[in-house]
C-alpha cells in the first residue's frame, strides 16, 4: 500500500540524488556539529537538525536559521564517519525550503540567492555593486554608511570597476539556461 | 612552455585583480602560459546550488566545453571557483545522463562536453606541475625573515577530491613559503573557513569566523597572511576594520595573496604585482624585509601579536 514519503524520506531523497547517502544511516556522534566554525550562529547544530529531521519535525527544521548559516565549507563532510555530507544536506534544505516557499523571512540568504542568481542569469558574471546593495541596509544606517566607505577605499584603489562585466554570447548563454530551468520562473 | 585554459572569475576583473596580475607576471617567469577561457561565464559561485542544482552543472559545463575546445587543462585561482569547475568536471564525466542533458543545453552556444580536460587550482600548478625546484631556481630575492601564515581556506583541501593532495593534513603552501625564503609559522587555523558566503546573509558569524582567523595569526606572529584565494583575501583584509569595531581588537595584519609573495621573491616589481591596492598596506613589512637582503636576524615586525 502506498503511503506518502516522510519529510525524512523527502530529504534522504533528495540526497540520493546528489550522489551523497541518506540521513537514516546517521549515529548522531556530532562530529558535524563539532567541525562546524558557524555552529555558534545556528539554531540547532547540524547533529541536531538531522535528529530532528528524522523525527518528522518538519515546521522546526524549516523555521531554523541553521542551513542557511552554514557558509559551504565542508569541515563537516570532510569528516562525518558515516558518509553523510551535511554540507549537501544544508544545501537540499535551502532549497527545499525554497521550493515550499517555507523559510524564515526574516533571514537574508534566500533572498541575495535569488538576486545574485538573477544578475548572473542576465549577465553571465557577478557584479556585486548590483545586487550587494539592495542588502546594505541590513546593518542598519551605522552598517550602511560603513560599506558605503570600504566601497569608495575599493573604488579609489582601482578594486571596483564602474561598469559591471558581461559575457559576449549573452543571447546564447541564456538560451542554453532556458533549456535547463525555465527563465520566467526565476527572474 | 606550459599552457592552461585560464578561468580568472569574476572577483579577477574586481577586487582581486592583483591576484590576476601576479599570476600572469609569476607564471610568465616560470614558462607556464595561462591562456583566459574565451567568453567565459561566473562558476555559480554558492548561491546557485542554493536554488538550482542542474543550473550550476550547467554554468560549469560551459566554462568546461570552451576549454576542452583547445584541448587544454583548467586552472582557477579562486577556492570557490576551482571547487565548482572540479566537481562539475567530475560529476559530468561519471554520469552519462547528466553529461547528455548538459550537453542539450550547451548546443544553444555550439558547445559540447565530452570530459577531456582535468580542473586544477592555481597553486597546484605551481607546487605540483612546476614544481619547487624550479622555483628555487629563480628566487633572487628570498623573503628572509618574513613571518607568513599559509592560508589554504576551506574550498581548496575539501571536499573528497583524488588529486593526491592530502585533505587532512596538506603542507604544500609552507613548502612553497619556505622556498621562495619566507618563513612559514605554525598557523592552526590555515584549513579553517573565512567565512566568505556568510558575510551579507549571516554577517556576526562571518565576522566572527574571520576574527578567529586573524587571532590565529596574531598569536602565530605571523607579518603577513599569505593566501590562495580571492574571497578569503577581501573577508579578511576588507573586514578586519569591522571585526576591530565589532570585537574590541585591533588587527592590523597584511594579507597577500601567495602569487604576490613568489613575485616579489622573484624580483618582480611590486606595481607589476598589484601590491599598493590594499586597505591593509604590506608595505612596512616589505620594506623591512627588502632592506634586509640575505641577511638573517630580526623579523620585520607587525604592529599585532609582537612585544
Amino acid at each position: 500500500m502506498w503511503t506518502k514519503p516522510s519529510f525524512a524520506d523527502e530529504i534522504s531523497n533528495e540526497m540520493y540524488t546528489t550522489g551523497t547517502r541518506g540521513l537514516n544511516c546517521c549515529i548522531q556522534c556530532a562530529t558535524c556539529s563539532a567541525a562546524c566554525p558557524a555552529v555558534d550562529f545556528m539554531d540547532h547544530t547540524p547533529r541536531r537538525l538531522i535528529g530532528m529531521i528524522n523525527a518528522g519535525m518538519r515546521d522546526e527544521v524549516l523555521a531554523s536559521n541553521t542551513f542557511w548559516t552554514c557558509a559551504s565549507c565542508y569541515a563537516c563532510s570532510e569528516r562525518c564517519p558515516k558518509g553523510i555530507q551535511p554540507s549537501e544536506l544544508m544545501y537540499v534544505l535551502k532549497r527545499y525550503s525554497i521550493w515550499k516557499n517555507a523559510y524564515r523571512n526574516d533571514l537574508v540568504g534566500p533572498e541575495f540567492s535569488r538576486r545574485f542568481v538573477r544578475t548572473i542569469m542576465r549577465t553571465g558574471k557577478s557584479y556585486e555593486p548590483g545586487y550587494a546593495p539592495a542588502f546594505i541596509f541590513e546593518g542598519g544606517l551605522q552598517g550602511m554608511l560603513r560599506e558605503m566607505q570600504m566601497g569608495m577605499k575599493l573604488l579609489a584603489k582601482g578594486r571596483i570597476p564602474l561598469m559591471p562585466s558581461r559575457v559576449k554570447r549573452v543571447e546564447n548563454f541564456r538560451r542554453m539556461l532556458s533549456r535547463i530551468v525555465p527563465l520566467e520562473g526565476i527572474e | 612552455m606550459k599552457r592552461y585554459a585560464y578561468f580568472p572569475g569574476c572577483s579577477a576583473e574586481t577586487v582581486s585583480a592583483s591576484y590576476h596580475l601576479s599570476a600572469v607576471e609569476t607564471g610568465a617567469k616560470l614558462g607556464v602560459e595561462f591562456q583566459e577561457i574565451e567568453d567565459w561565464n561566473c562558476c555559480g559561485a554558492t548561491p546557485y546550488s542554493n536554488i538550482d542544482e542542474l543550473l550550476a552543472h550547467s554554468l560549469c559545463a560551459r566554462n568546461l566545453a570552451i576549454a576542452e575546445r583547445d584541448g587544454l587543462d583548467v586552472v582557477a585561482p579562486c577556492n570557490a571557483c576551482f571547487k565548482n569547475l572540479y566537481h562539475a568536471n567530475e560529476d559530468l564525466k561519471h554520469d552519462a545522463d547528466l553529461a547528455e542533458h548538459m550537453n542539450f543545453a550547451l548546443e544553444a552556444d555550439d558547445l559540447h562536453f565530452a570530459g577531456k580536460v582535468n580542473v586544477h587550482h592555481l597553486i597546484h600548478v605551481f607546487v605540483r606541475d612546476v614544481g619547487l625546484e624550479a622555483i628555487k631556481k629563480k628566487v633572487t630575492h628570498p623573503l628572509k625573515g618574513l613571518k607568513v601564515a599559509a592560508y589554504y581556506g576551506c574550498q581548496l583541501v575539501r571536499p573528497d577530491r583524488h588529486d593526491g593532495f592530502d585533505p587532512a593534513g596538506p603542507r604544500y603552501f609552507e613548502d612553497l613559503l619556505r622556498t621562495i625564503g619566507a618563513e612559514a609559522v605554525e598557523f592552526p587555523y590555515r584549513l579553517r573557513c573565512c567565512g566568505a558566503s556568510l558575510m551579507i546573509g549571516q554577517r556576526r558569524a562571518a565576522l566572527a569566523m574571520v576574527r578567529d582567523l586573524l587571532r590565529g595569526a596574531a598569536q602565530a606572529k605571523a607579518d603577513v597572511i599569505a593566501t590562495a584565494c580571492p574571497l578569503c583575501q577581501l573577508n579578511l583584509e576588507c573586514y578586519q576594520k569591522d571585526v576591530n569595531r565589532e570585537f574590541g581588537t585591533a588587527y592590523e595584519i597584511p594579507v597577500l595573496y601567495f602569487t604576490q609573495l613568489m613575485g616579489l621573491a622573484m624580483g618582480i616589481a611590486r606595481k607589476k604585482l598589484g601590491i599598493g591596492t590594499e586597505l591593509v598596506s604590506a608595505k612596512p613589512v616589505l620594506d623591512c624585509v627588502a632592506r634586509k637582503p640575505a641577511a638573517a636576524g630580526a623579523a620585520p615586525q607587525a604592529k599585532v601579536g609582537q612585544p
